[in-house]
């Protein structure tokens, strides 16, 4: 680890300002400490903003949620409110990494968190999001879990969050603050496909900070779930998730949110998936019809291409689990 | 010696009711700090990653892996490691004795991290059943196979417990 | 000599030293208090083949705290004295810490960094420049070319399989896969006046370790001493004495303190050896009714370039089944990667998988049953040597097994039975692993006060040989468990075999056995010639002890401790040595055997497959504690769902890079794979084997655990897959 100058904040001016200097917020820390052990992540100095006061779950006026950035997973997933109204988001939380690690890491960071493609973790690998110019290694090595959607000739890695599939679907928003004030940004628009500049992830700017993640009320009445495809059985990563919502009145599905994880450079929207749901009677049929275009678009890799087939499958899965009547 | 050791920072934290004051550098993990400043060689080491679980301690009562907590961040923290468990006179907390009694080990080197995490897991009110318990334990592995035995373990003692 | 009652053997017991493993005071290697420590981390190539053309240091060196960087550039020359015999360095040249510029394989140790702190140590090692003349590896087992291979002919299969009824040729592709134990391989090196002493994760603190470091530095064995108390799981990556010890006794002496070095996880893909990946083609020919008539077998095996590392791949083969002709051929492959080692069942676990995976084809190829195809084709004697059976009870295992798991209710149609999105199925496969034995020793001694230690220079990496060792000592001298004391792990201590190979019971118990034996044969000798002694006058083979007491076996009440005995006489203590010595020609085929049943479901439309239920059944001789044996057995089959499903270290062959080095990436069984485990024990013992009549555990039950499962795999689908591990993308 290169050494660092440490500094712990009290407030969010103060958290600010001092990322105006120059340097990393570190919340919960399980990516950031993980990835400076490497030395992958060598910032200068790091910003402790685990004093700051993010760590409510309020109702908001609107109908939604707004989860402070430093609510940590395990607080988010055990919380009535969240197992509730959004059990997609608990479920993803839960299945998410280990119950240490989730007491530990928070909601900001978990949508900032890295991706797990080996050759960016290994610093004498060619990796154009480490280090860019310098290649993709896993483009044409081994990319088994890399993502078949969203994909670049620079970058092909996945994005690993969960919770980040839920929020996708939920229409979650990201609450930013700097010190021209504060904004929000879906969080769709907020994690950015690697294109031709993979080192950039994600919309913050310099010297802004997650402050809050909301999420818009779900047409009434609904019925949520996260389903994780991997080898073992927990404490994985996603070779292929699906996050579904789906609101049904009178026997016909009115609203559908659906999103891929595992698969993707970003957590994957599935709007045609969704598109195909919205106006249907629940039956196996649909979600078979439904489901087939979930990998539309697929770049499949030389040791990924299951995951075309996976990804459709566990969407149709999930359709089913979620909206079987 | 060529060069000076490194500029060296305070803090201070409670480790298994003890009042620690450290100087230390700002890269270390609580996990060094533990083993390599405080001789508390107890928690183990196995990946320094955050994949295996032997690294677990509580900080201020929750289980977290102390591989990935820097010690620097934990002034006036409240750390327990499984040294903590015993009582002066050399009891033993109760899964320490289920861990024996239902063999939950073979080589011992994930067990203190097994140990934490139970009670962690028990806390938590995750140990209802075995198949609750298989999961919410999943964060600690045993190379050696212990895994039915450790939920035998945990369950007898969250039962024990009325948990 | 009237025979000990059993009184500790056969119980389970909890463990000796359960206490200070459940209270984190056990001392593995990392965990010595030692002062003064330097530490140091490895730097690792970056390249998989070629020569070292530049070490830069001056930015590791200004990192305060750094004490200095050994490479091959600064390093003093070593003896690397030659350490064939005995050893478990494979025939070839061993890698040379620091002593060239060349580069074997991708991150094999090229410098050393040494600090004061670990955190210096491990910053400094990045900042460490090394360049490099690079050329392309070869690391891919299925293009490289073998060398000259072993074979072995019994009868000519070529000729047999030609008219046989039924025929299969089968080709089967096994994974890499590695230990993976909880602790790292860690070392903690000090030199005092010429001696070295060493704290070591190791299975073999004598010859293994000792001798390796001795001959490594020039030294006298004498002056080479070796610490392991506690191993924190090894399943045979501790047997050799790798390259980063000899490292840290390097930088020991050059810094002239204590060392201390910890291997990362990731350089433990890399740093130590690990069960070579196969390329097994296996050509069946049999009757219509099952029995076999010949066998071709062509194995291809991984090593390294610079040691050829064999295992015995080929013994299942020539002796599980009444084989008529057998041709084996095993070539070994010599890539540009580190050199493999024993893992947990060696050999065994690859060619038992082929084998039994193999048979249940045959099975599904004639329908017939599984169990039924087995029965038809053990043999009388071992088809190999000819020589008769010790004890063989595997269709006792199977019909026990068959019993238990409920196997007469299995519709044998594959794909038959569905519950939920699960299609259920199950397999069987038989385990078999060699009984071998070694010479060892053991010291015994029982104290004036009663009480008595046994001291012997093996190690405990987690069966719980200190457990099982005192309950055979404690039954042979008569005295309670726990007045018997263990010591074990240390060279100074009487000198044992490596631990490892499932030898260690019979070997070491049975010496420690030997030496009690001894010691209470002298106490009643010295009670039978004491006038002062209830005993005095007594035929002393007529003498036993329980309890502390010696008595006669007829008369309890004629008695005489140990204490009072010691003491009147003024002996402080009686002692002997214990030895053990195999035949040295053996007239019995000895192994272990089992049968393991298996129940899967396999979510096809999603390619997940998950243990629904396990059944080992075994047979493994006298069982010295039922409760440590099965912790062993479950631990074994949660070793074979490792190996089945998930476990495979990935080489990218552009550079001969390991892409998988960590425990998020490799993945190894979590508590939420396993469902509760069986196992099953039979009741007996081997006299054959060893005097304790055991036939060893640890390995037979990771052996025979895959194909089991592969083959419910097949029942419960109709998809047989000839890979391990088996993965979702050859389910969907």
């Amino acid at each position: 680890m290169q050494p660092f100058d440490y500094l712990k904040v009290g407030s969010q001016a103060a958290a600010l300002e001092a990322a105006r200097r120059g340097g990393r917020f570190i919340a919960g820390g399980t990516c950031l400490v993980d990835l400076m052990r490497e030395e992958v992540e060598r910032p200068a100095t790091l910003i402790d903003i685990s004093a700051l006061q993010m760590r409510e779950i309020v109702a908001t006026g609107r109908g939604g949620l707004r989860i402070g950035a430093l609510v940590t997973m395990a607080a988010a997933a055990a919380d009535p409110h969240i197992r509730t109204s959004y059990p997609l988001i608990s479920e993803a939380l839960e299945l998410s990494a280990s119950a240490q690690l989730r007491n530990m890491a928070t909601i900001g960071g978990n949508v900032l968190q890295r991706t797990r493609c080996t050759y960016f973790r290994d610093l004498s690998a060619a990796c154009n999001k480490r280090a860019p110019g310098s290649g993709c290694a896993a483009r044409e090595g081994y990319n088994r879990s890399h993502a078949i959607l969203g994909t670049s000739a620079e970058c092909v890695a996945t994005h690993p969050s969960d919770l980040a599939v839920a929020l996708a679907a939920l229409d979650a928003v990201i609450h930013l603050v700097s010190g021209s004030g504060s904004r929000r940004v879906a969080i769709t628009d907020f994690l950015i496909r690697p294109g031709s500049a993979p080192e950039r992830e994600h919309a913050l700017r310099d010297a802004e900070l997650i402050t809050a993640v909301e999420v818009p009320a779900l047409p009434r009445p609904v019925r949520s779930g996260y389903l994780k495809v991997r080898d073992r059985q927990s404490y994985e990563f996603a070779l292929a998730s699906a996050a579904v919502a789906l609101a049904t009145r009178d026997g016909v599905i009115r609203a559908a949110r659906v999103a891929a994880g595992g698969v993707g450079t970003v957590p994957w929207r599935l709007h045609a998936v969704e598109q195909r749901l919205v106006g249907g009677w629940p039956s196996a049929q649909l979600w078979r019809f439904a489901a087939e275009c979930a990998a539309d678009g697929a770049e499949p890799l030389r040791h990924n291409a299951f995951k075309v087939d996976l990804l459709r499958r566990t969407v149709e899965r999930q359709l089913r689990i979620v909206g079987q009547p | 010696m060529p060069n000076s050791s490194a500029e060296g920072r305070a803090v201070s934290l409670t480790v298994n009711g003890v009042l620690r004051v450290v100087e230390i550098d700002e890269r270390t993990s609580l996990l060094d700090l533990l083993r390599e400043r405080l001789h508390l060689t107890g928690t183990k080491k196995g990946c320094d990653a955050g994949a295996c679980g032997a690294c677990t301690v509580l900080v201020d009562g929750a289980r977290v892996n102390a591989c990935l907590n820097l010690a620097i961040r934990l002034q006036d923290a409240e750390v327990t490691t499984v040294e903590g468990l015993t009582t002066g006179d050399g009891d033993l907390h109760p899964l320490q004795r289920a861990f024996i009694d239902r063999d939950a080990f073979q080589c011992g080197y994930c067990t203190p991290g097994q140990i934490m995490s139970g009670i962690g897991c028990i806390r938590e009110g995750r140990a209802g059943s075995r198949a609750e318990i298989r999961e919410w334990m999943s964060g600690n592995i045993c190379r050696c196979g212990c895994y039915p035995r450790i939920v035998d373990a945990v369950r007898h003692v969250a039962a024990g417990e009325g948990a | 000599m009237s025979t000990q009652p059993e009184v500790a053997v056969g119980r389970p017991h909890e463990r000796v030293d359960g206490r200070l493993k459940v209270t984190g005071r056990a001392t593995y290697a990392a965990d010595h208090a030692i002062d003064d420590v330097v530490f140091a981390v490895l730097v690792d190539s970056s390249i998989g083949r070629g020569r070292i053309s530049s070490i830069d240091t001056a930015a590791a060196e200004e990192e305060p705290g750094v004490l200095g960087v050994l490479g091959h550039h600064n390093a003093p020359t070593l003896p690397y004295e030659d350490n064939a015999d005995g050893s478990y360095n494979p025939p070839g040249r061993r890698l040379r810490v620091f002593q060239d510029d060349q580069v074997h394989f991708f991150g094999q140790p090229v410098a050393v960094v040494l600090a004061e702190s670990l955190e210096a140590a491990q910053h400094a090692a990045h900042l460490v420049e090394v360049t490099y003349h690079v050329e392309r590896p070869s690391t891919d087992l299925s293009t490289a070319i073998g060398a000259e291979p072993v074979t072995y002919v019994r009868g000519d299969a070529e000729a047999a399989l030609d008219p046989a009824p039924v025929r299969l040729d089968l080709t089967y592709g096994l994974a890499r896969n590695h230990h993976n134990p909880m602790e790292p391989h860690a070392t903690i090196a000090r030199w005092d006046r010429g001696r070295l002493t060493v704290w070591d994760k190791t299975q073999w603190v004598g010859d293994g370790t000792q001798r390796e470091l001795a001959t490594v530095f020039g030294l006298s064995t004498d002056d080479v001493h070796i610490v392991s108390p506690c191993i924190g799981g090894a399943f045979g990556s501790a047997l050799r004495c790798w390259p980063h010890v000899a490292v840290a006794a390097l930088a020991a002496r050059e810094t002239g303190r204590a060392v201390k070095l910890v291997m990362a996880r990731r350089q433990l893909y890399f740093g130590v050896g690990y069960r070579p990946a196969y390329e097994y083609r296996l050509r069946l020919g049999a009757h219509r009714d099952g029995r076999l008539i010949g066998a071709l077998h062509d194995i291809r095996a991984e090593t390294s370039s610079y040691e050829t590392f064999t295992e015995e791949v080929m013994v299942p083969g020539q002796m599980l089944y009444r084989t008529p002709a057998v041709h084996q051929v095993y070539r070994t492959v010599p890539l540009d990667v580190n050199t493999p080692t024993y893992m947990r069942g060696p050999g065994y676990v690859s060619a038992v998988h082929v084998l039994e995976t193999a048979l249940d084809e045959l099975a599904h190829e004639i329908g017939i049953d599984p169990i039924e195809l087995r029965a038809r084709n053990e043999p009388v004697a071992d088809p190999a040597t000819g020589l008769p059976f010790s004890t063989r009870r595997l269709q006792e295992c199977f019909t026990i097994g068959a019993r238990v798991f409920g196997w007469a209710d299995r519709d044998p149609e594959p794909g038959s039975t569905r519950d939920g999105d699960q299609l259920v199925g199950t397999g069987v496969a038989a385990a078999v692993y060699n009984t071998a034995r070694t010479g060892a020793r053991a010291a015994v001694r029982v104290r004036a006060d009663g009480t008595a230690v046994i001291q012997t220079a093996t190690t405990d990496m987690g069966p719980g040989t200190a457990t099982a060792l005192t309950q055979v000592a404690a039954d042979e001298l008569g005295l309670d468990m726990h007045d018997v004391t263990v010591h074990l792990g240390d060279s100074d201590l009487p000198q044992a075999p490596p631990h490892g190979a499932s030898t260690t019971m019979a070997s070491v118990g049975s010496a420690v056995h030997d030496g009690a034996h001894r010691v209470r044969r002298s106490a009643a000798e010295l009670a039978v010639g004491d006038p002062c002694s209830p005993l005095h006058g007594a035929d002393p083979t007529d003498v036993v002890a329980t309890g502390g007491r010696l008595h006669l076996a007829r008369d309890p009440r004629r008695n005489d401790s140990y204490q009072a005995l010691l003491t009147r006489n003024g002996r402080a203590w009686l002692e002997a040595t214990g030895l053990y010595t195999p035949p040295a020609e053996e007239t019995r085929s000895m192994h272990a055997y089992g049968a393991i049943f298996v129940e899967v479901g396999v979510d096809h439309r999603l390619g997940l497959i998950r243990i629904r239920r396990m059944l080992g059944v075994y047979d493994a001789g006298r069982i010295i504690n039922p409760r440590l044996a099965e912790s062993q057995a479950i631990g074994g089959m949660v070793g074979g769902i490792g190996t089945a499903l998930l476990e495979h270290t990935v080489t990218d062959h552009r550079d001969g890079r390991i892409v998988n080095p960590n425990l998020a990436d490799y993945l190894v069984p979590v508590n939420a794979d396993v469902p509760n485990l069986t196992a099953i024990f039979l009741d007996g013992r081997d006299d054959h084997a060893d005097p304790i009549g055991v036939k060893g555990i640890g390995e037979v039950v990771q052996i025979g655990i895959a194909p089991a499962i592969a083959n419910a795999v097949f029942h419960a689908t109709g998809r047989r897959v000839r890979t391990l591990p088996i993965t979702i993308e050859a389910m969907i």
